[in-house]
């Protein structure tokens, strides 16, 4: 590529990995293996790790490669592609560093090794970040096409013994799962797709039955509201739309026309954006709704959980693994 | 070209062009907001998606480019799906507020709503509001309107030159606001009015005047600078509301300045002069336009009698009008006397002998889109030239390089790639290395009369710079500014500037300072061809009987203001023609007839490409004031001169313009012969360089009230280069006495490194500098 300056760019509330990534690009380049002519050869290449200051948003790769440069993080319009026109205005490869991590593998060992590592079209292995109701929340790394059933175990399984209600597979924008539907996939691609969401960012949220459905959504939905850049209209305005309906039905204030309307508004923000932070938004709320509709309905139709407040509370402690 | 259909018809466009473009063009109408032809594509407000064959999801029309063979449906149903639900959203958080909102009637997101929006509301939640910011004295907001199209935010940063505006905040915090404690101070500030989709930003000095579809809208001409801005002047009850731009993409495309856009508040100013009035044993009485007419003639008649024609002159703004500046000089050479002038602020006439027709720009302003260099003598670039400015500022992101000489710079918000910054008397010493290292450069041979004040100088790496970029352009210009022409040496600075532009193959032009400063000379409004007249500073010097002052605020519009009243008091009529009246004009004036200022009058202005733009007037004359050329045919006829019975004011435009109403190109000429004196040795005394403040350049615009409180307008300041303040010993922010050869002036010192060395940057055109006289010359400063 010619390409002689990268950047790692770290979401800004982590620090840890950043110091710890600082500190492998000092040993990097006393050991000649990055900055001018790395060992001795005439390739030359530099990189730096770059701290960003937490917008979500800010991991879409053009609002990333706004932030880079200085300016509010905002995705650009896309043709031209980073590709052709990214950081600076230069052609721009960007990847997530767990892809650019899988590479030196495939180098080394060759595509066949890689792909043999997971299950056919499934290459490699992924990392999982499990969170949520689980004994032993964490990142772990498992071979594509691995059960779900296996990925809970190494989690420790659901906290306190209780039964599994649903799972977020990739990421909070991916739609949910019931738990049931989760037990049955494999841990790649093609399962999660078929299941009707998808693996994503490989975030994997649990929830137990001591979850309200509606009070999860209303999380998610709130955190869309304000994570959007406001931008453009239909996710400016509609995030806000989403988040103060579902917020009224969680506190008993829905109307039995509400869930239909969640509906409308998330299909007229689905695909009507410059990036897919409208879609991420909306996600999240069809599908809660299409999962646990009787929740929902229960909540604008008696004011209150279908999941009583004790049983809330109680799932909600903090446990000690 | 790629072929792209759209609703079904088959058309051609140019590669890179965008749906939206091409939609356009065969006027398939796609509602929008973000989108401007003139502004940059932000693709944010989503209202223009439309459907795409083979796009799995609509798309913007404004931002998705053509490819070959395209098929768009612009109003589908899965377009209009798209752009419906998009106007839901923008209508969830809009007040609806149109029956007290400014905007109601011209507002694009109330008329795209009747087409686009629903019945009523699906949108049960509490609605957004946002916090007004206050963005100076010219456009108010009401930020709860706004739907976040950035259009004002791309305004500032791609047009103005400087991002005064940001969106702040995230998603449905976002907020449009300027940076903290500060307001946009831009000169083209009031564009953003127009920009504006909604009635977010209004206009602060129209503020609930009218409705939108109570005015009626009358096109005009632009009085003020040199380009000829076209005006919208919309009007109710006989009286000016407002005025916005008429779009000519030759001259100020669609915008205006604020000068163009807010002036005409003063046409209601106090100071509006409504009846003849006469001075009568020291006190001012009103009286009718026969008794006022029969006083001018009589005056004049005995003048003449007594001491000749040649002890009466007529000095006239070079804001009149064409007809105007042509009958004053006809009166005047009428009764025999050749003095006459509209270059006010000029100080050095020896070109004058020389020139063989009005100065002028050299080029159509169009084409400052296509020049790659241009060097720039002698301006206050931004502030006297704004829309000029502007299309440097475009033609500069296209790879223009711009060189400049000056003795002070402003930030003019475009890239500036060579610049000296000299006292004004060694400009000249500045252009003659210049026009020696472009020899050097292009291997020519100079002109013979420069060779002698080229031999005792060494070229500088600047000089030289400027050669080699001016030498290595296909389409060069240089211009001689505002400053430049009023300079003490203008003539042979011109002549220098000339040779640059032969020396380079670069076209060379004057930018001129007002609205008819070609036009002065198309109507013979100057002392040229051979005759005994006497120009501005002759006639102030050497006092007449009898001045005829034509739209002249005698304290402002000279280039020493303090001569011009000494001559007007030692005479013996003073017959001022204007429309307003001012302190100084009420002590030494003795007849003041009032007359219509352009809102009120037919008249034309020749811009600085040499354009004639005719206008009529818009409303009724105030009170009993009437046209110039009107009060000036009436006076000529009452003096039974030659010339002076024609009815219409066509007749006089036949004898100035073609039968199509233009100027004969051959009365445009730049060239000149100057013989080059001796290039002035550095002087150690402190040198006043003066600007024309942008608000304080013309009686109307000085009248102005909200102009009058915008940044631009702020008192004047002594600016010095920190060097020069601290050999003076002096401090930023301490009252210093200015004392010229004069009067003296109490100003506040500030530190200014835009200012040459050796030099205080002090504003004329205002009243407390107005005791320092002349523009020029020598001053000295001391602590109060």
């Amino acid at each position: 590529m010619g390409c002689e300056r990268g950047y790692n760019y770290i979401h800004g509330e982590i620090f840890e990995v950043y110091d710890r990534f600082e500190e492998a690009l000092r040993e990097a380049r006393e050991a000649g293996l990055l900055g001018k002519s790395i060992l001795g050869s005439d390739f030359s290449f530099d990189l730096f790790a770059h701290h960003g200051y937490g917008a979500y948003i800010c991991g879409e790769e053009t609002a990333l490669l706004e932030s880079i440069e200085g300016k509010k993080g905002q995705p650009r319009f896309k043709p031209p592609f980073p590709a052709s026109f990214g950081l600076y205005g230069k052609p721009t490869t960007i990847n997530n560093t767990e892809t650019f991590a899988s590479i030196p593998y495939i180098i080394r060992e060759g595509g066949d090794a890689f792909l043999a590592l997971g299950k056919p079209n499934n290459g490699g292995t992924k990392l999982f970040s499990v969170s949520g109701h689980v004994n032993k929340p964490g990142n772990y790394e498992i071979p594509l096409g691995t059960p779900f059933s296996e990925l809970l175990e190494l989690a420790g399984g659901v906290r306190g013994g209780r039964k599994l209600k649903a799972v977020i597979p990739g990421g909070s924008s991916a739609p949910v799962l019931p738990g049931a539907v989760m037990l049955d996939c494999t841990m790649d691609y093609d399962s999660i797709s078929k299941a009707g969401s998808m693996l994503g960012s490989g975030a994997v949220i649990v929830m137990d039955e001591s979850t309200c459905m509606v009070k999860a959504l209303e999380r998610l939905s709130y955190f869309y509201f304000e994570e959007s850049c406001g931008q453009c209209t239909p996710c400016r305005e509609g995030t806000g739309w989403l988040y103060r309906v579902v917020h009224r039905i969680e506190h008993g204030l829905g109307r039995p026309d509400d869930l239909d309307l969640l509906n409308s508004v998330t299909a007229n923000i689905m695909g009507r954006t410059i990036c897919a932070l409208g879609d991420a938004a909306s996600m999240p709320v069809q599908s809660f709704i299409k999962h646990f509709s009787d929740e929902f309905a229960f909540h604008i139709e008696h004011k209150k959980c279908l999941v009583p407040k004790d049983i809330q509370r109680d799932g909600s402690k903090i446990y000690v693994a | 070209m790629l072929e792209i259909e759209i609703d079904g018809k088959q058309l051609q466009v140019p590669d890179g062009s965008t749906v939206m473009e091409a939609a356009t063009t065969i006027g398939a109408y796609v509602p929008h907001f973000c989108y401007h032809k003139k502004l940059s594509i932000a693709a944010n407000c989503r209202m223009c998606l439309v459907q795409v064959e083979k796009a799995p999801k609509p798309l913007p029309a404004c931002a998705t480019p053509v490819t070959n063979g395209m098929k768009v449906w612009t109003h589908s149903e899965q377009a209009v799906k798209a752009q419906k639900g998009v106007m839901e959203f923008l209508l969830i958080n809009h007040p609806l507020d149109c029956p007290i909102c400014d905007q109601g009637g011209e507002c694009q997101l109330q008329d795209l709503s009747v087409g686009y929006g629903g019945v009523e509301s699906r949108y049960q939640e509490e609605k957004r509001v946002v916090g007004n910011k206050d963005l100076g004295p010219l456009v108010s907001t009401d930020m709860t309107r706004c739907i976040n199209c950035t259009r004002c935010v791309r305004f500032t940063t791609e047009i103005a030159g400087h991002m005064e505006l940001g969106q702040a905040f995230r998603g449905e915090h976002a907020e449009i606001m300027p940076f903290v404690e500060k307001t946009v101070d831009s000169e083209l500030s009031g564009n953003i009015i127009d920009l504006c989709p909604v009635g977010a930003l209004t206009s602060k000095p129209f503020r609930f005047g009218a409705r939108a579809w109570e005015m009626s809208r009358r096109k005009s001409v632009s009085p003020h600078d040199s380009l000829g801005s076209n005006l919208v002047v919309q009007v109710k009850h006989d009286s000016v509301k407002r005025v916005l731009p008429l779009e000519n993409e030759e001259l100020n495309e669609c915008w205006l300045s604020d000068k163009d856009r807010f002036s005409y508040e003063a046409l209601s100013s106090s100071e509006r002069i409504t009846r003849p009035m006469l001075k009568q044993g020291g006190e001012w009485i009103e009286t009718d336009w026969q008794t006022a007419i029969e006083y001018v003639a009589n005056g004049l008649r005995s003048v003449k009698a007594e001491n000749g024609a040649e002890a009466i002159g007529a000095l006239a703004s070079p804001h009149s009008t064409l007809e105007e500046l042509y009958l004053v000089q006809r009166l005047v050479r009428g009764l025999g006397s050749e003095n006459v002038d509209f270059r006010l602020r000029q100080s050095d006439f020896s070109a004058d002998k020389h020139l063989s027709g009005a100065p002028w720009l050299g080029m159509p302003v169009a084409e400052i889109a296509n020049l790659d260099r241009l060097f720039l003598i002698g301006s206050f670039f931004r502030k006297d030239h704004p829309l000029i400015a502007q299309r440097v500022r475009q033609a500069a992101k296209r790879g223009l390089k711009v060189s400049a000489l000056n003795p002070a710079f402003d930030d003019w918000q475009l890239p500036v790639a060579n610049s000296i910054c000299v006292s004004p008397s060694e400009m000249l010493v500045a252009l003659a290395k210049v026009v020696k290292a472009l020899a050097e450069q292009t291997g020519r041979e100079l002109s013979s009369q420069f060779a002698d004040a080229c031999a005792s100088v060494t070229p500088d790496e600047v000089s030289v710079s400027i050669a080699k970029s001016l030498s290595s352009g296909r389409r060069a210009a240089v211009w001689l500014g505002n400053y430049a022409v009023q300079h003490e040496r203008a003539a042979e600075l011109h002549a220098f500037a000339q040779e640059i532009g032969r020396l380079s193959d670069a076209s060379f032009g004057v930018l001129g300072e007002a609205a008819n400063s070609v036009g002065g000379y198309i109507a013979g409004a100057v002392p040229l061809g051979g005759s005994a007249g006497k120009n501005v500073v002759q006639m102030l010097e050497s006092p007449l009987k009898a001045f005829l002052l034509l739209g002249i605020d005698l304290e402002f519009d000279f280039g020493n203001g303090v001569a011009a009243a000494s001559a007007m008091k030692s005479a013996e009529m003073v017959v001022v023609l204007s429309a307003f009246k001012s302190q100084r004009t009420l002590e030494l004036a003795d007849v003041v007839l009032p007359i219509a200022p352009f809102t009120e009058t037919a008249g034309i202005f020749v811009n600085c490409e040499g354009r004639a733009q005719s206008f009529h007037p818009v409303v009724k004359s105030k009170g009993e004031s009437r046209p110039g050329w009107k009060i000036l045919r009436v006076i000529g006829e009452t003096l039974g001169l030659d010339g002076f019975d024609f009815e219409k004011i066509d007749d006089v435009r036949s004898e100035l313009l073609s039968a199509e109403g233009k100027v004969d190109p051959s009365k445009l000429c730049n060239s000149v012969t100057v013989r080059i004196g001796s290039l002035p040795s550095v002087s150690s005394h402190i040198q006043r360089v003066a600007d024309i403040p942008i608000h304080a350049a013309d009686p109307i615009s000085r009248r102005s009230a909200p102009l009058q409180q915008t940044a631009d307008a702020k008192a004047p300041e002594a600016r010095l280069s920190s060097t020069t303040m601290a050999r003076l010993g002096l401090q930023s922010g301490i009252v210093v006495r200015v004392r010229s050869a004069s009067g003296e002036a109490s100003v506040v010192a500030a530190t200014d490194d835009g200012v040459a060395d050796g030099c205080v940057r002090l504003a004329g055109a205002h009243s407390i500098t107005a005791p320092l006289g002349s523009l020029y010359g020598e001053i000295s400063l001391e602590r109060m």
